[in-house]
């Protein structure tokens, strides 16, 4: 019996080479019965809600889709999407090069828990981010008595959606770089400070230039989604139309309204910068893959 | 000076350390952990009954099965079809390779409400797609799963691309020479390998599906008991001047959110632990 196996394996081993290749790959019809399935599903979920934000934007015609994206309230709201992007993207910034600067280049106690602490807002649901700061800055939040004798307003005003806005965004820079500076180690900045270079000269002439593209990369995502938050912002905006909306809130009050395509017509801008940032993440994401294969190879 | 005599495990010669946790710990501390415990705190003054009551009231049970069974429903789904086209993103080349490949991040970049009202009118019973469905899906639970599927739908085959693209060839190759079918070559080597993958990718997708708002609550119809997620029951509480009510709720949210991520966490480290690296 032993010898029979001995032969069947044997026997085997004599054809293995030839049909190696057809072993280790699927017969066409199952890559092509995959593909179509991984297709009809990306189509379905993906590719066809994409396609209808343009259609049903153009569908009452340009001068629609103009009148729209012109109207007063729409570009009012325009102004505060940038205006909340344009403060809360800086301040995560400043804040992930920091985090990343302690984080990667230096061996503390509580390292992990910080790690932990850095991501906790990805787990918070959106509208529970808006809802802390009512509880903070609300009239009937710890410090609204305060914030009302003074007459400073934070919540249904400006200041309260850039603060969810922070929050919703906070990791997104940190994480993107923390794993690429730990990867990088800290010879070149040592190295850098025994030839006497001081704190500035070593972050702006070795570190940032080598994280340069994972910045970018941290950048982009967070200014994508601060650009598009809707539940915290929801929560704090009070909707005050032409002060307190971004453009989903308004986007949300015109669907509201029955006035479909113009809302499809402030949404198809958002779409159409969300297609910008694949483009752009495309095109940083091989940039930031070359960095971390260079990291890798570094020498112990 | 106090950061690095104290916490420092080993002495180094870059600067900066003081300066960046600093400021680190104080923003973190602003922004993220003293907003977060004013919901902890507000919950403290409830009374135990008080909490209980607020938190198991029957239409707050109604959207936690709601919420918790249209997040798992959609998880699942994405793994199973996140398992396919991360397969065929990685194994196959077909045109467009690189574009398909792309647009997965779309729900990553897309505004949620953008994609809430965009399957909407795909999904209404006059839409491009719900016109052919036999059954109502925008304006029914159905929708808040479709919605939640669209969301959680990058996590899966993000997570598990990396992990495709790692497998040595010679695995497959020594399961082939002896004498394992295909099938058996997946079943049996492959898909243990990327098991805690998919775990992981599973459970990113169900943590962002509980607490996501924008795209479901236009194609929710938001029906008391019927179709109402929790986190809409919370802006419903909060707009009837509950607070204390929404804040109930919230915590209960934020605990179950908590543990999930210490539960990803804890399954990273062990999947990093088992490929040795």
């Amino acid at each position: 019996m032993s010898t029979a196996t001995i032969t069947t394996n044997a026997a085997r081993e004599v054809v293995a080479p030839r049909s190696l290749r057809s072993a280790t790959t699927e017969p066409a019809w199952v890559k092509w019965t995959l593909i179509g399935i991984a297709l009809a599903f990306l189509t379905l979920f993906l590719f066809v809600p994409l396609a209808i934000v343009f259609a049903e934007a153009f569908k009452k015609g340009w001068g629609v889709y103009l009148a729209a994206v012109t109207d007063p309230d729409a570009l009012s709201a325009i102004k505060l999407t940038l205006i909340a992007a344009g403060i809360s993207v800086p301040m995560n910034l400043v804040f992930g090069i920091a985090a990343a600067w302690c984080i990667a280049k230096f061996e503390f106690r509580g390292k992990n828990v910080l790690l932990t602490l850095i991501d906790l807002p990805f787990s918070v649901s959106p509208v529970i981010s808006g809802l802390i700061y009512v509880l903070l800055f609300g009239l009937q939040g710890w410090w609204g008595g305060w914030l009302r004798d003074h007459d400073l307003k934070i919540i249904f005003a400006v200041p309260g959606i850039v603060l969810a806005t922070v929050f919703v965004t906070f990791p997104f820079v940190a994480r993107e770089l923390i794993p690429l500076m730990q990867a990088q180690g800290t010879e070149q900045e040592e190295a850098a400070r025994v030839l006497g270079a001081n704190g500035w000269q070593i972050f702006r002439r070795i570190t940032l230039p080598n994280v340069k593209w994972a910045l970018l990369y941290g950048v982009i995502l967070c200014n994508a989604r601060a650009m598009g938050e809707f539940g915290a912002v929801s929560v704090v905006s009070g909707h005050i139309r032409g002060q307190t909306n971004t453009m989903p809130l308004h986007i949300e009050i015109l669907y509201n309204e029955y006035q479909f395509a113009a809302a499809f017509a402030v949404a198809s801008l958002l779409a159409g910068l969300a297609l910008v940032t694949l483009v752009l993440k495309y095109l940083v994401e091989r940039r930031v893959k070359a960095q971390k294969r260079v990291a890798a190879e570094r020498p112990e | 000076m106090l950061f690095s005599r104290t916490l420092l495990k080993r002495h180094s010669v870059l600067p900066g350390f003081d300066l960046a946790l600093g400021f680190t710990l104080l923003y973190l501390g602003f922004i993220v952990l003293l907003p977060l415990s004013a919901a902890f705190l507000k919950t403290a003054t409830m009374t135990w009954p008080a909490f209980w009551d607020a938190v198991t009231a029957p239409r707050v049970l109604a959207s936690y099965r709601l919420t918790f069974g249209a997040s798992l429903a959609a998880a699942l789904m994405n793994s199973v079809f996140g398992l396919v086209v991360a397969w065929v993103l990685v194994r196959y080349e077909f045109p467009f390779k690189r574009l398909v490949d792309a647009l997965v991040d779309l729900p990553f970049a897309l505004p949620t409400a953008v994609a809430g009202i965009a399957l909407t009118a795909l999904y209404a019973q006059n839409g491009w797609i719900g016109r052919f469905l036999p059954f109502k899906v925008s304006f029914t639970p159905v929708g808040v799963f479709v919605a939640l599927t669209f969301i959680g739908l990058p996590f899966v085959v993000r997570t598990l691309q990396p992990v495709l693209e790692d497998l040595h060839k010679e695995i497959e190759e020594a399961a082939a020479t002896l004498g394992a079918s295909r099938l058996q070559t997946f079943t049996q080597v492959i898909f243990p390998i990327v098991s805690p993958a998919l775990l992981t990718g599973f459970a990113l997708a169900f943590a962002r599906a509980l607490g996501e708002y924008g795209s479901v609550i236009f194609i929710a119809g938001n029906m008391p008991l019927i179709s109402e997620i929790t986190p809409l029951l919370i802006i419903t509480k909060l707009e009837q001047y509950d607070y204390t009510g929404a804040t109930a709720i919230a915590v209960v949210m934020l605990v179950s959110a908590f543990a999930l991520l210490l539960g990803i966490n804890a399954l990273q480290a062990w999947t990093r632990a088992r490929q040795g690296r």
